[in-house]
């Protein structure tokens, strides 16, 4: 009998101890829970791309901010883990190890910039993560990643989509402009720039007339810009970094830059601060851009953000109206929060096939991925300086001053053609 | 007896180097001791010239840079393996080291700095204008997907630059405590007067220069393997020609083991700073230590040590 | 490709560059031609007159000439407290050639990271009514982003010549860099002379940043470019000599605009440099050495 009983209660011990260890492990997912998602990526905090990556940054945090105030992801917190990659690509294979093994992110993202996205690839790539990257140019022609999604809307074939617009609108002029000066800076985005407008220019029957790099560091862009005035160019293509774009305005202006078209691919004429610099001398000039403050772009929710953008850029030394770059660093995880939401958890191989198949609603309008990850259709926007005044910062923040010309579906405004003569 | 304790010494760190592969999975940790083992061989290479020789090489960064180039344009033409890409990147920078070494026939002191610092430039502008190896545009290494016995391919480079980093402090020893070390001692502490008193100067600066640059270039052989893209901006970068200055002044210039010391040092107080705070203050601590220590300490901390010993000696 | 009009515009534009290259240079060829201290920390100090420029510039609107001149005194006053410091550290201790050289690198880095600390890396531009226009002569133009700084720059080499040979202190500067013992023998204290043409040097920095400034866009890493550049500038110019300096400042100007108006922009520091190893290389005394 004794036996029976003690027999009986060891099957009770053995019954509540199962039913704790039930209990206890439906607890934990429910503690599990409201553990945060982390959000892994580098940053160009310092270093010659920081003054964009600090504006990405703010935005970014603002995203983050949004999605908390919501109940975040998953009904779990979002956290941020990032390191400051010194815009040298060098450090960014080990800041990205480091987030994937000793602060174990449940997401990456990426950094901004080509040269800071490319080095990550491979790590990434080995530990197939889905990863959303901030305006990289054709980075995935190298590798070929079917979960990288690269949020610039430079289009299915980035090198030449970049410069499509440009050439395209050359090529409705009267009558129709044959010959071409390119000169470009010497360092990665530029010349993956120029190369795509020779292949545009190829299409187009351009005569090349003048072909050159120049390296960073040139102090006086004068001699460059006579060199290509002796060439007498119907069209007139520049890729170049801010102090570049800078020394080209200024030279042409001074030693009165004659063709009938200018610009094209010039960073840092979309900053605030080097537009107000250059002020009237950038009239008339046609470059890239991916956002400005028309009536044709104003996308859901993009006011809202970046009348948070301004607030919180104020006393950052940053972009303080944040048109190029910004809205795109906030809506990269836009994209990112979305199918993780939609395919309700963190499986990669589901988010990146949710990521191919679907179309997001974003500040930045409309996004769908194609099949390089790249946006399906181009949207880089060619924009033409206008009505420029001196010495006046408010002007930029409005619109009216960089009227849209292409894509036709973006337009704000006809060309002004020719630039001078 | 003592050279056989530095032996011992020697196979114990690489032996405790293949246990810690073993041991360790954290991939991050082999990605810091690279970069301080890396930092470890510029430092000794820039201290055999600099340190035990007397001339300034302010182009550390264009050696190091022409053996990631050697490795990447080799890779890409004949898929050769890394050991030979490193023995290509020694003979290349060698070869230059030793183009270098006779400059110093004609250059003296402050010339030779500037000398170098101007090579520097000039082999930036031959591989920014060199399309076949990426140019400007930078070039990209996929790592291979083998890796002998270990867990992963950074675990392996990591073996591959301890092993180098330990043949360079025993060639630097080698070369500090030999005749060869009291004729370059010799010739830093007055060159004329060496070559009064008979000693081959020129043969002796050559063969420093040399192995210099042979050092150098293999440091920077694996290095595309390692960050899969390189571009000229980041392999000639300034902060590689400052560090190899810093870390053997930190450390102590005139004994083959302060640039070790220095550069242990100083790159594993980087490695933190880099993660922990800012990169920027990395760079400004390496300033204000390098500064401090040659006003203060102009014998490092090798100086000091053997200062306070003597000392206690007494 | 080849016209008249597009030559004289480049040799034009090399010259007003050269000009500009010689007020960078001029303060190392004191530093370094006479008094044989390496100051590679020169261009570092020299962006630190740029970023003078551009507080006060874009804060009250001063002309960025007028800051370098206000500055300078400032300049001359942190350099006599620098050379203090070298003085006591190496130069009493005959330690001056490789800790010295140590010493500058690290003073280099110290002020372009405290730059990017305070100001970040983004460029800095300054705003004057002249910058943009253009002055033209029949087929030569002369934009006054380049005039200004060439004049000031002519200026300012003309005035330290005059300096160093017209007074008492210039005259025992170059006495010192020649023979310092006959000038203890003469009554002065080579010490408190060579830090009086140290301060001088590094007064032209500030002048010489203003410049910059007008002529393109900073950021706390650019004075690198120049180390290469001023010191070529110094040793083509014969190591002291002011006229040899300047002239060396024009030849360089002229070369590298040139090569970027015929050949290609990408090729012209290279051959700057370049033609620094073969002077050093075949003539070290420079093209007007002693």
């Amino acid at each position: 009998m004794a036996k029976y009983r003690s027999l009986s209660r060891a099957w009770l011990t053995a019954g509540v101890l199962a039913l704790f260890a039930a209990s206890a492990s439906l607890i934990a997912p429910a503690a599990k829970a409201a553990d945060p998602i982390k959000i892994g990526f580098t940053m160009a905090l310092t270093g010659g791309l920081a003054g964009a990556g600090k504006g990405a940054l703010i935005a970014m945090e603002i995203w983050k901010d949004d999605i908390n105030k919501k109940g975040g992801l998953l009904g779990r917190p979002v956290e941020f883990v990032y390191y400051d990659d010194a815009t040298q690509p060098a450090k960014v294979p080990g800041l990205y190890q480091k987030l994937l093994e000793v602060d174990k992110v449940d997401l990456v993202v990426s950094s901004y910039g080509t040269n800071e996205i490319a080095p990550a690839m491979p790590i990434i790539m080995r530990k197939r993560l889905v990863f959303p990257a901030l305006f990289g140019l054709a980075v995935n022609d190298q590798f070929n990643y079917d979960r990288y999604f690269q949020i610039m809307p430079s289009g299915p074939e980035p090198k030449l989509d970049w410069t499509r617009g440009f050439f395209d609108l050359a090529m409705e002029q009267h009558p129709k402009p044959k010959t071409l000066a390119i000169i470009s800076a010497d360092a990665e985005f530029a010349l993956n720039a120029a190369a795509g407008a020779r292949k545009n220019a190829l299409r187009a029957n351009f005569t090349i007339v003048y072909d050159k790099t120049y390296p960073p560091g040139t102090a006086d862009f004068t001699p460059i810009v006579r060199a290509i005035q002796a060439t007498n160019p119907d069209i007139v293509f520049v890729a170049s970094y801010p102090p570049g774009s800078v020394g080209m305005v200024k030279a042409a202006n001074e030693v009165g830059l004659k063709t009938k078209m200018f610009g094209g691919g010039m960073v840092g004429l979309q900053f605030a601060a080097i537009q107000k610099n250059l002020g009237p001398m950038l009239n008339g000039i046609v470059n890239y851009d991916f956002w400005v403050p028309e009536p044709t772009l104003n996308f859901p929710g993009v006011k809202e953000f970046l009348a948070k953008y301004q607030e919180a850029a104020k006393g950052k030394g940053v972009d303080p109206y944040g048109h190029y770059l910004p809205p795109y660093a906030y809506a990269y995880l836009q994209v990112l929060g979305q199918a993780v939401e939609a395919t309700k958890g963190l499986d990669q191989g589901k988010i990146a096939k949710y990521m191919h198949d679907n179309t997001f609603e974003t500040v930045v309008g409309k996004v769908k991925f194609g099949a390089n990850g790249e946006w399906a259709r181009s949207r880089v926007l060619q924009v033409q300086f206008r009505d420029v005044q001196p010495n006046n910062l408010e002007q930029f923040k409005g619109p009216g001053k960089r009227i849209v010309l292409y894509p036709p579906d973006w337009a704000s405004g006809k060309i002004v053609y020719p630039y001078k003569q | 007896m003592k050279i056989s304790a530095f032996w011992v010494v020697v196979v114990a760190i690489f032996v405790g180097g293949l246990v810690l592969t073993e041991v360790v999975d954290n991939e991050y940790y082999f990605t810091a001791l690279y970069v301080i083992l890396q930092a470890t061989i510029m430092a000794i290479a820039w201290n055999i010239l600099g340190g035990f020789t007397g001339y300034v090489n302010f182009g550390s960064a264009a050696f190091f840079a022409v053996g990631a180039y050697t490795s990447i344009a080799l890779n890409k033409s004949l898929g050769l393996p890394l050991p030979l890409l490193i023995a290509a990147a020694a003979i290349v920078c060698g070869l230059i080291g030793l183009g270098v070494g006779y400059l110093t026939l004609r250059l003296k002191g402050v010339y030779f700095a500037i000398a170098t610092l101007a090579m520097a430039i000039v082999f930036e502008t031959l591989i920014t204008n060199w399309a076949y190896v990426g140019g400007a545009r930078g070039a990209y290494i996929l790592t291979p997907e083998t890796f002998l016995w270990f867990k992963s391919y950074i675990q392996m480079v990591f073996i591959v630059m301890l092993m180098l980093a330990l043949t360079a402090v025993a060639i630097s020893r080698m070369l500090n405590s030999s005749r060869i070390g009291r004729g370059l001692a010799a010739i830093r502490d007055d060159e004329v007067a060496a070559e009064c008193a008979g000693v081959p100067t020129l043969r002796l600066k050559l063969i420093s220069t040399t192995v210099m640059g042979a050092l150098m270039g293999v440091a920077g052989a694996p290095y595309p393997f390692f960050v899969t893209f390189v571009d000229p901006v980041s392999a000639f970068n300034l902060f590689i020609a400052v560090n190899a200055i810093a870390m053997p002044m930190i450390g102590g210039t005139a004994h083959w083991l302060g640039p070790v010391i220095g550069a242990l040092l100083v790159g594993t107080t980087q490695e933190i700073i880099t993660v922990n705070v800012s990169s920027e203050l990395n760079i400004l601590l390496v300033g204000i230590m390098l500064v401090l220590f040659i006003t203060l300490a102009p014998q490092g901390i090798v100086g000091l040590w053997l200062k306070y010993w003597r000392r206690r000696k007494k | 490709m080849l016209t008249a009009d597009l030559l004289a515009n480049a040799v034009v534009a090399g010259i007003l560059l050269g000009g500009f290259y010689a007020a960078v240079a001029i303060g190392l060829a004191i530093i370094f031609g006479q008094l044989d201290i390496v100051n590679i920390a020169h261009p570092a100090f020299i962006i630190v007159g740029a970023y003078t420029a551009y507080i006060l510039n874009s804060r009250f609107g001063f002309d960025p000439v007028l800051v370098g001149v206000l500055a300078a005194p400032i300049f001359f006053i942190v350099g006599a407290g620098i050379y203090r410091i070298y003085y006591a550290a190496f130069e009493r201790t005959g330690q001056e050639s490789l800790s010295g050289l140590a010493f500058f690198f690290g003073v280099m880095f110290i002020i372009e990271v405290v730059l990017i600390l305070v100001y970040g890396v983004d460029y800095r531009l300054v705003a004057a009514r002249y910058i943009g226009s253009t002055w033209s002569l029949g087929f030569v133009d002369l934009p006054f982003r380049l005039l200004v700084p060439f004049v000031t720059a002519v200026a300012l080499t003309a005035g330290v010549y005059a300096y160093l040979s017209r007074t008492f202190m210039g005259r025992a500067i170059q006495a010192v860099a020649q023979d310092r013992l006959a000038l203890q023998l003469m009554g002065a204290n080579p010490v408190s002379v060579k830090q009086w043409a140290f301060a001088l040097g590094m007064a032209t920095a500030a002048i010489a940043g203003s410049l910059l400034i007008i002529i393109g866009p900073v950021e706390p890493s650019v004075g690198r470019l120049y180390i290469g550049r001023a010191f070529a500038i110094v040793v083509l110019g014969g190591m002291g000599s002011i006229p040899g300096m300047f002239i060396a400042a024009l030849i360089l100007g002229v070369v590298e605009s040139l090569v970027t108006t015929f050949w290609g922009p990408s090729w012209a520091p290279a051959v700057a440099f370049g033609l620094l190893l073969l002077t050093l290389a075949f003539r070290p005394s420079g093209l007007f050495g002693r």
